[in-house]
């Protein structure tokens, strides 16, 4: 090979890269992905987008309806401006329903993959540890470890996680096990290598591909379980502003304010729809392979 | 012969590969633990030896076992008995550690699109093996575009591509490039032109044969099509339910074989020659099934020479032979109506 | 095949032990004191060793454990600190009314869910298509919580056409079958069955779907089977995997009906279970938690078993 520069070499776009012209292509992700775009940034610019102090109580304005003076979107039940707590209610929201899915996401793929390429044994036993929690309702496992552990962030976080692990190690057990049975990896054994090496080189990047996806459908589910503990009081505490919580405080207001009582379940839904049509948009983009 | 190999150990009249007594079964799942566990015997009790610069092929129907036992001279599944002995070192012993094994000798499987990663380019998957015996990622690449080229791929177009970019045919050279990239002896070849098209298969089986003078390399050729594996092999094993039916030179074999389950598959190649028409099918009924064997020997059920000695005794196959057979009409002594008796000596070619 | 439902059988043994363990462990991890919702905060230390004994917290836990199953195999699943009711009869009792409803709305988010489904899957990429998936990914979507909240507020406060809570008139939670008991369950089922219904709705359309691209639909048409006949023989192939999804999802309702339950005062478990939570009533929370998941394990198997029963395919020897 000549030292003198050649004509480069021919290479395509790699995987990545024509899942995401593939998803620009999709309008409906486009649009959601706007709007979750936006709303990470509300979540981490919250303090310095809020109008007023979203902390500030004044019990003579308390209630005050939607278009209120000094209150755009009315005032809780504690006289605290509404747009100020929705907006900052991102932050925890978010937090809460992305943080357990991070990390069950990492916790789960490791034991999917160690369960799925050793197999024998060591699969028998984290796969059949993992039924066992599968083995609940997911809303149930997560209502009961967060009340058995107490209210709060951190243990919601934690129960959340938990109740998480099981379905993204079984895709991750699936996955990988099937990976394994390619006759690339056997090549890749044909040649010596040890298991780390294959795991590292060809498993992991034909695994965490669908696994991440999948992983992408479940944060939806987890902000809605999340504010779920929040509304029954177990998740997030008084005076933190977090659209599940609110929603709680602002139950007995539906008869006086129904529309102020509905808002923060509002935000939630449009979180959620959104993270959900950007997953499938996401799914159908990384699908169309060969 | 040009000169041998740096790696050479016994010289040129030691063979390459000794397999004696392998045997390998997979147990079925069963669905209550007091039923008894049905095994598949897939590889029953095989010997053979690999000479050095040879092809052998191998032949033979499917659920013969010659894939499984591809596998086990690989080492990728272990064998349940039986030892594999390369170049007089015995494979996984103190001489020669598994590692160093698996670089001198390399497989070719038969789906060119399932044995390459989708996600690593074509010169990063030639580059994986020598990589993982210790060559720096350069130094790798660079064997790898060398390889690419002695395939016949140019370089420039290929080496950066994706596997589902390429044809069937480019695919099954770069596994060929792959294989070669560490240097290997022995080329393991498990049905490697089956899938492709006829001009294509001619095409790389001419790269195969150049490669072989190329490199000095010996080939296991299996294959279920006999013509090619007449065209190209030395000699050739012919397999039947997990054991050796026969073993001899290609043209002897061919022309004259001692196996009645030989002589069958050979009526049975197609022809175009209008003075062979086959009017009826040469072996009557399936093949058994491996889990429950018939006793004996194993062919005797589709036999048309079979003998009631044939079910109850298991013919041995003599290696030393230049022309082997594992059947009681070559065996003298054996009782068979058309064997001799032990003191007679049959001529063979 | 009776050993493949044999063994599947088997194996649900080693996992409901798992739950039950699972059940224990999890209220037994909780901090603080089991029995500080009974005890007035000035008790002497020779009140407090008599409760413990009494409720044999002050066994070691495995014992506790043991004794526990063993009881609840004989039905009996402890007392109720907070209501010194036996756990048994208030969990039974919540149950019926949680199966109630979760059954209705399983019903309802079926029949809708497979409509909207089939005609999805039938006229693909169809703006009739994309109605019927917006839907979907609505019912997915939507936090079922809030849900309830703007039903009430609709129905009950704004137009008071249905009661906003309760079982039954006055706050009764005895269920009797007229028009003024089933009025009170007519928003909590409909709020219930949207989950259902969306996940229901996406996996009919992908299933009906993938049949209409099968080639055996066009051996079907070339042998002359009018649409309607195809469209039988669509059924046919999707109603078992249908099936089984509108099981798990009645599991699941079953299991995650605390929050609808919340919003409406609906006295089922899941009200049970908030309830036992907050008023740390472990004796309760375990033996709610237990039902619950046992009826979800074998809810699960029995639905594996009929989808074997229906789909040959799937019963391997």
């Amino acid at each position: 090979m000549s030292a003198v520069a050649a004509p480069a070499f021919e290479r395509s776009p790699g995987y990545w890269s024509t899942v995401l012209r593939r998803l620009l292509r999709d309008k409906v992700a486009v649009a959601a992905g706007i709007v979750v775009l936006l709303l990470v940034l509300m979540a981490i610019f919250g303090p310095y987008l809020t109008p007023a102090d979203p902390y500030a109580s004044s019990m003579l304005k308390r209630l005050q309806p939607i278009g209120a003076e000094g209150y755009p979107l009315g005032s809780d039940e504690l006289g605290r401006d509404l747009l100020s707590r929705l907006i900052l209610g991102a932050r925890l929201s978010l937090f809460m329903g992305i943080t357990p899915v991070l990390f069950a996401f990492v916790l789960g793929t490791a034991l999917g993959v160690l369960a799925g390429y050793a197999g024998g044994a060591v699969n028998a036993t984290i796969m059949r540890t993992i039924d066992v929690f599968y083995a609940f309702p997911s809303v149930l496992l997560a209502i009961a470890l967060s009340g058995a552990l107490g209210a709060g962030i951190g243990n919601a976080l934690l129960s959340l996680t938990i109740v998480f692990i099981p379905p993204i190690a079984r895709v991750a057990e699936s996955v990988t096990a099937q990976v394994r049975g390619r006759d690339y990896v056997e090549a890749a054994r044909a040649s010596g290598a040890g298991a780390f090496t294959i795991v590292r080189v060809h498993v992991l990047g034909n695994v965490l591909g669908p696994v991440f996806v999948y992983a992408t459908s479940l944060i939806a589910v987890s902000m809605i379980l999340a504010s779920g503990l929040s509304f029954l009081g177990l998740g997030v505490k008084p005076p933190e502003p977090e659209w599940g919580l609110m929603l709680n405080t602002l139950r007995t207001a539906i008869y006086t304010q129904p529309w102020i009582a509905a808002l923060p379940g509002a935000m939630i839904f449009i979180t959620s729809i959104s993270f959900n049509m950007l997953a499938d948009g996401l799914r159908s983009a990384m699908e169309v392979k060969q | 012969m040009s000169a041998l190999p740096a790696d050479d150990v016994g010289g040129p009249a030691q063979p390459l590969l000794t397999v004696r007594g392998l045997l390998r079964h997979f147990p079925l799942k069963r669905n209550l633990p007091w039923q008894p566990r049905a095994v598949v015997r897939a590889v029953d009790g095989v010997d053979f030896v690999v000479r050095k610069g040879e092809t052998l092929g191998v032949v033979g129907e499917s659920g013969c076992g010659k894939s499984t036992t591809a596998r086990l001279l690989m080492h990728l599944i272990a064998p349940d008995a039986g030892e594999i002995v390369f170049d007089g070192r015995v494979v996984g012993g103190n001489d020669l550690p598994l590692r160093e094994f698996r670089r001198q000798v390399q497989m070719v499987f038969q789906d060119s699109y399932a044995s390459l990663n989708p996600r690593l380019t074509v010169e990063d998957s030639i580059a994986f093996g020598p990589q993982v015996h210790g060559l720096a990622h350069r130094a790798a690449v660079e064997r790898a575009r060398d390889l690419l080229a002695r395939v016949g791929l140019e370089p420039r177009r290929f080496a950066e591509r994706y596997p589902h970019e390429l044809s069937g045919g480019q695919r099954q050279r770069v596994n060929i490039a792959r294989a070669l990239a560490v240097q290997p002896r022995l080329l393991i070849l498990d049905e490697a032109v089956s899938a492709l098209d006829k001009s294509v298969e001619a095409q790389v089986l001419n790269l195969l044969l150049d490669l072989k003078e190329q490199f000095d390399l010996t080939y296991v050729f299996i294959s279920h099509d006999l013509h090619v594996v007449r065209t190209l092999s030395d000699r050739v094993l012919v397999m039947y339910l997990g054991r050796v039916a026969e073993l001899g030179a290609t043209e002897a074999l061919f022309t004259a074989p001692l196996h009645p389950y030989t002589g069958a598959l050979l009526a049975s190649m197609p022809t175009l020659d209008p003075d062979r028409r086959t009017t009826e099918a040469p072996l009557a009924g399936d093949p058994p099934n491996p889990i429950d064997p018939p006793p004996g020997c194993r062919f005797h059920t589709r036999c048309p020479l079979a003998e009631p000695v044939c079910a109850q005794r298991v013919p041995a196959i003599d290696l030393a032979a230049p022309h082997a057979v594992a059947c009681l009409m070559h065996e003298p002594g054996s009782r068979h109506s058309r064997a001799g008796t032990s003191s007679e000596k049959r001529t063979e070619e | 095949m009776l050993a493949y439902l044999l063994r599947r059988l088997l194996l649900t043994l080693p996992i409901m032990l798992g739950v039950a363990l699972v059940c224990f462990a999890l209220v037994h991890l909780a901090p603080g004191d089991p029995l500080v919702s009974v005890l007035p905060p000035d008790a002497s230390a020779e009140l407090q060793k008599q409760l413990m004994a009494l409720y044999g917290f002050d066994r070691s836990l495995p014992e506790q454990f043991g004794v526990w199953i063993w009881r609840a195999l004989h039905g009996d699943l402890g007392t109720s600190i907070a209501s010194g009711r036996p756990v048994t009869a208030e969990v039974l009792r919540a149950v019926g009314n949680t199966l109630m409803l979760a059954t209705m709305a399983t019903a309802i988010g079926f029949f809708f869910g497979a409509l909207f489904g089939f005609v999805a899957g039938y006229f693909r990429d169809s703006w009739v298509d994309k109605l019927a998936s917006a839907t979907a990914v609505f019912g997915v979507s939507v936090p079922h919580y809030w849900l309830g909240m703007v039903l009430v507020i609709v129905f009950a406060v704004q137009l008071n056409w249905l009661p906003p809570s309760g079982a039954g008139p006055g706050g009764s939670d005895v269920w009797e079958w007229n028009w003024e008991h089933v009025r009170h369950l007519i928003l909590p089922a409909v709020t219930m069955s949207v989950i259902p219904m969306g996940i229901i709705a996406r996996t009919v359309r992908a299933l009906v779907a993938e049949a209409l691209a099968q080639e055996w639909v066009v051996g079907l048409r070339a042998k002359g089977l009018t649409d309607f006949g195809v469209f039988r023989h669509v059924v046919k192939n999707v109603a078992p995997t249908a099936l089984a999804v509108m099981g798990l999802q009645l599991g699941y309702l079953l299991g995650g009906s605390i929050l609808i339950e919340t919003v409406f005062s609906w006295p089922g478990t899941g009200f049970l279970l908030n309830s036992a939570i907050f008023q740390r009533d472990l004796p309760l929370l375990q033996g709610t938690i237990l039902v619950l998941a046992m009826f979800f394990v074998v809810l699960n198997v029995l639905v594996d078993l009929v989808q074997t029963a229906l789909d040959p395919r799937i019963a391997r020897a």
